[in-house]
């Protein structure tokens, strides 16, 4: 019979191993994106004093992904910075599965909750203007 | 200034604050927003996003290696998360709603706050270890690895130490900051984790703390490429290169002359808050 489920210590170094490759990936985007945005725009002028809020593609996961895909350097940037947020939401999905398979209830339903909490920040506020 | 000066200064200005932070135990957020207000004149809501991305960042590098280790209590994290994300998604959506001036006075406040709990002798735990029921129905009692073995402990006060990581939470949300003094407190001294446990669960903690408040801050328009991404970059270097000088490095001098950084930072943005200068 197949075994049930991970140990704890075969959890952690998964979880461990998950959160190391997503912080990477997404360094490595972000900088890519960087290096793209200085060859690009190096020579304007920043202008972060003053608060305006940024484009509405910049701000949708979906724009994100489009701008990204054309290679746009603000688009690479942020689609990096947008897979660092979801590193640690990959990471309690990934507990919801390994409580799982060990079949502790009690933690999936925990995990659970905590994975909605999340998906639900990323869905909501789209429509919201400041 | 040119957009490429402006991202490699926030870049060295990133990469010292991490190096501090992660050298000193002080976390590297701390700094920051007051850094890109008060020195790179960026606005207070680009500076709180660009925050909360680089919590993300080091917590998570940082987190890989102590879970690995077997430091972390998973269990403990992920019950607690519960209670961090709903309060960082109650801090995001005030962060709207409180002006700027006002977010500066609650952050040079939070920021004294915290450097006292971080700098200050810990005091010693009464010796009590019975198991506790609550804790005991959650399986949250743990182990840690030590020289000489694994050492087995008890958690307490789960009730007093999920209202505290709810106002963590919300702390996070509202000012960008990983809270992990906070986070600490509650697990050190409510629930009576070993302090080396308490530490690393906290960091564990932070990334999906700030993760649930991230998500807000980027479809408000709060997270800003240009400031995101070299103070991003920054931190996570500079908070390797202070893991990785921590264990030969004297830091006693170096905590006290950080701190003492922190305060005038924290009483500047005060100031500006209330003269209205942000």
């Amino acid at each position: 019979m197949l075994r049930q489920g991970w140990t704890d210590e075969e959890m952690d170094q998964r979880i461990g191993n998950l959160l190391r490759t997503g912080v990477l990936l997404s360094a490595l985007v972000a900088l890519a994106g960087g290096i793209l945005l200085i060859l690009h725009e190096g020579s304007s002028k920043p202008h972060d004093e003053v608060f305006s809020g940024e484009p509405s593609p910049l701000r949708s996961f979906l724009g994100v992904l489009e701008d990204a895909v054309r290679l746009d350097p603000k688009g690479v940037v942020q689609f990096g910075i947008i897979l660092l947020v979801l590193t640690p939401v990959a990471r309690v999905a990934f507990s919801v599965l390994a409580f799982w398979r060990a079949r502790d209830w009690t933690y999936v339903i925990i995990t659970l909750v905590v994975l909605l909490i999340l998906v639900a920040t990323m869905m909501v506020g789209h429509h919201q203007k400041i | 200034m040119n957009l490429t000066e402006f991202a490699l200064l926030l870049a060295l200005g990133s990469t010292a604050a991490g190096f501090l932070g992660s050298l000193t135990g002080l976390g590297g957020g701390v700094v920051l927003v007051p850094l890109l207000v008060l020195v790179f004149g960026v606005d207070m809501r680009y500076a709180i996003g660009a925050s909360l991305i680089s919590v993300i960042a080091t917590s998570s590098g940082a987190a890989s290696a102590f879970v690995k280790q077997g430091f972390s209590n998973v269990r403990v994290g992920m019950f607690l998360e519960m209670a961090t994300t709903t309060g960082a998604v109650a801090g995001a959506f005030l962060a709207a709603y409180v002006p700027t001036q006002s977010l500066a006075v609650v952050f040079g406040v939070v920021l004294l706050i915290s450097a006292y709990l971080s700098l200050r002798p810990r005091r010693a735990r009464p010796e009590d270890d019975k198991p506790n029921w609550l804790a005991t129905r959650l399986r949250l009692d743990g182990a840690y690895p030590t020289p000489d073995g694994p050492v087995n402990y008890h958690v307490h006060g789960v009730p007093g130490g999920f209202v505290v990581m709810f106002i963590a939470g919300a702390l996070s949300g509202l000012l960008g900051i990983g809270s992990g003094a906070l986070k600490v407190l509650a697990m050190d001294q409510i629930m009576r984790i070993p302090f080396k446990v308490s530490t690393t669960t906290s960091n564990f903690m932070i990334g999906v703390t700030a993760a649930a408040s991230a998500g807000i801050y980027l479809q408000r328009g709060y997270i800003d490429p240009v400031v995101a991404m070299p103070v991003m970059l920054g931190v996570l270097v500079g908070s390797l290169l202070g893991a990785m000088v921590l264990v030969r490095a004297k830091v006693r001098w170096l905590r006290l002359v950080f701190g003492a950084v922190i305060v005038i930072m924290a009483l500047q943005m005060i100031a500006n808050g209330i003269f209205g200068r942000t």
